[in-house]
């Protein structure tokens, strides 16, 4: 991120490699008191691993594309096919774990696009507070806000080519107006704060101000949102997928093969709990794990 | 005083809100690649039809005209013509809108008291097993989106249990019920045809159930959380050790300022609900405004997707400032602050 990019005239705190363990050593504690931390971290470092290596490590890789047996179509699950294969004759759970990498991408794209974006809009509002900038950008922000964004999603969705990068595109433009809100209100209320007064008064330049003072001061509260948003940008993703809006097939997305599967309910039943199984998973294990740091970094609730 | 102050002002900020939410989907609906005129008419449509339709449209204007033409029209209450159902948008909201209330308000209303009940029950038997119970049922059901619930409840309802509708729609062929207020069930008690009524009921139970599970479980989870904070604070420990019985505190002095945030944030749970019923009616074929925008959506009906984005706008921004109303009603801090 832009914060790292080393400022000469800054002394960096002193750290010492020991100070750094006890501190590791006492967000682990932090981080562990509560079991179910653990649970979601297990989850999520499963779906990384899948999602990063997956097609190495499902028994038929070949099937995540497009791929016809017609002699194996919508078989129930077995052990041969633990999910039971699809009416193409694929294996459901390759094409689950198959879907994982662009979930995975979603999710990262998404955030590291609106956070940063919603950040800085929040902090040159707030810290302009009370002037014409401080309005005209957060009415901006209102108007995103004033929609239900899984509502402004799909129209965005709708007008563009519906494919995977365009999604990601409708759900970045829906979710930055929240970390535009979030840092807006730590920021106007830092902005009467003796410290960033006095380095005013020094004559400390603008961008030093926002990303030495200010951004250290949102950085917990903006991580903790964005791991426990994690989980929301996946069931929205879904959901655009489910409309038919997101990736296309023959590529496999959890949304797009439920939407698929509810055809054949109840018959082929496995076509359509098994993804919404995982998918429940899924947020499951970001949601714990978004709970388990944010105990860890002591922020208040979002 | 200090209330109509707040709407009054809140009222005048929504106005400025929602025309630029009008001018950000009016010019997103108008970047749409091809030809409106084309989408609108088919393929097979003469050109000078086409080129008919365009003038009369105004699709041959540059964008701001086009924009100056449609919000003229809005604010006389004409959204346009949908080009899927041929009629004036305003028609179909008439038509499609009380079902999704109703919906909305199954979803939404009723399981507040659940949730403040599981809230409470949470606190109360914090880090007993009902509490377990609660928090690791509130886990999962938080993580699954409401459209997954939907088609698992269809599978497990409709089909392995026969026991609820499959179909979907709002009720049976065989039933018929005069509309009154739109609300099927009502309109069904009013015209006394109690088997109806239940028969609606039936049908409202699975989609409502699917949009209502997420937010009723993340609202109990606020409250629990809530309590627990204020169990700890200093007028408790006050009260409590001047011998006020235990029940007494919990009813009269805890459970009123734990509520006040799990209503505040009732205004985006119903936005939550309004946006997730896009897939949940299409699953369950109601006839309700948000499979009607679905559709909209999927066959680029550009005014019915402006007409019913700037609907929920204002849908929005009316249930949030209701929630700020009941807030400050609720919390005497709210009013003390706002008259400082």
């Amino acid at each position: 991120m832009k914060a790292k990019t080393v400022d000469a005239t800054t002394t960096p705190i002193e750290t010492t490699s020991t100070r750094q363990a006890e501190l590791l050593k006492r967000s682990w504690l932090k981080f562990s008191e509560s079991k179910v931390s653990i649970i979601g971290l297990v989850i999520v470092s499963v779906f990384l691993l899948l999602a990063l290596g997956g097609k190495y490590l499902v028994p038929y890789p070949e099937h995540i594309g497009s791929y016809v047996d017609f002699a194996n179509a919508g078989l129930p699950p077995s052990s041969k096919h633990f999910f039971g294969t699809d009416l193409m004759g694929r294996d459901v759970f390759s094409r689950i774990v198959g879907s994982f990498r662009n979930t995975l991408m979603m999710g990262v794209v998404v955030l590291s696009i609106a956070a940063p974006v919603g950040f800085m809009v929040g902090v040159t509002a707030g810290y302009n507070k009370g002037t014409f900038i401080d309005t005209a950008l957060m009415r901006v922000t209102d108007m995103f806000l004033a929609v239900p964004p899984l509502v402004l999603a799909l129209a965005i969705a709708s007008v563009l080519e519906p494919n995977l990068t365009n999604s990601m595109l409708a759900v970045t433009a829906m979710w930055w107006p929240w970390y535009a809100r979030l840092s807006y209100g730590v920021t106007s209320s830092l902005r009467s704060e003796n410290y960033i007064i006095y380095a005013e008064l020094v004559g400390a330049k603008l961008p030093h101000i926002i990303f030495k003072e200010i951004l250290p001061n949102c950085l917990s509260a903006v991580l903790t949102k964005m791991t426990l948003d994690m989980g929301y940008v996946i069931i929205i993703a879904a959901t655009i997928s489910y409309a038919g809006l997101g990736e296309q097939a023959p590529r496999p997305a959890l949304g797009s093969m439920i939407a698929s599967g509810v055809k054949y309910m109840p018959a082929q039943w496995w076509l359509t709990v098994f993804p919404s199984i995982t998918i429940m998973l899924i947020v499951l294990g970001f949601n714990l794990l978004g709970d388990g740091i944010s105990s860890m970094l002591g922020a208040e609730e979002i | 005083m200090t209330i109509i102050t707040t709407i009054v002002k809140r009222l005048g900020g929504a106005i400025v809100v929602l025309l630029g939410l009008s001018m950000i989907i009016f010019s997103l609906m108008r970047i749409i690649p091809g030809d409106p005129a084309r989408l609108a008419l088919g393929p097979t449509a003469p050109e000078e039809i086409v080129e008919q339709y365009r003038e009369r449209m105004h699709y041959n204007k540059p964008l701001p005209t086009q924009y100056y033409y449609w919000i003229t029209g809005v604010l006389k209450g004409d959204l346009g013509v949908s080009t899927v159902t041929r009629r004036n948008v305003t028609r179909d909201f008439a038509e499609f809108l009380p079902a999704t209330l109703e919906l909305v308000i199954w979803a939404g209303i009723p399981p507040i008291f659940f949730a403040l009940l599981l809230g409470v029950l949470g606190a109360m038997y914090n880090n007993r097993w009902p509490d377990y119970l609660i928090r690791f049922s509130s886990y999962i059901i938080v993580a699954t989106p409401a459209f997954v619930w939907a088609v698992l409840f269809m599978l497990i309802f409709g089909y392995w249990l026969p026991i609820l509708p499959s179909i979907g729609g709002r009720i049976s062929m065989k039933f018929s019920v005069p509309s009154v207020t739109g609300l099927m069930v009502l309109d069904a008690l009013i015209d006394a045809q109690p088997a109806a009524a239940w028969d609606a009921f039936l049908h409202l139970l699975m989609p409502s159930l699917a949009l209502a599970l997420g937010h009723t479980m993340q609202e109990a989870r606020l409250t629990r959380s809530h309590m627990l904070e204020n169990a700890g604070k200093d007028y408790i420990t006050m009260i409590t050790s001047q011998g006020v019985p235990r029940r007494i505190i919990n009813r009269r002095f805890l459970l009123k300022p734990s509520v006040i945030p799990t209503v505040s944030i009732m205004g985006l749970d119903i936005a939550s609900i309004f946006g997730n019923a896009f897939l949940v009616e299409t699953i369950f074929n109601w006839p309700g405004i948000s499979r009607y925008a679905m559709n909209a959506i999927l066959s680029k009906d550009i005014n019915a997707v402006c007409g019913v984005v700037l609907l929920f706008g204002v849908i929005f921004i009316l249930t949030n400032l209701l929630v700020d109303v009941v807030v400050i009603i609720l919390d005497p801090r709210m009013r003390q602050t706002r008259t400082a």
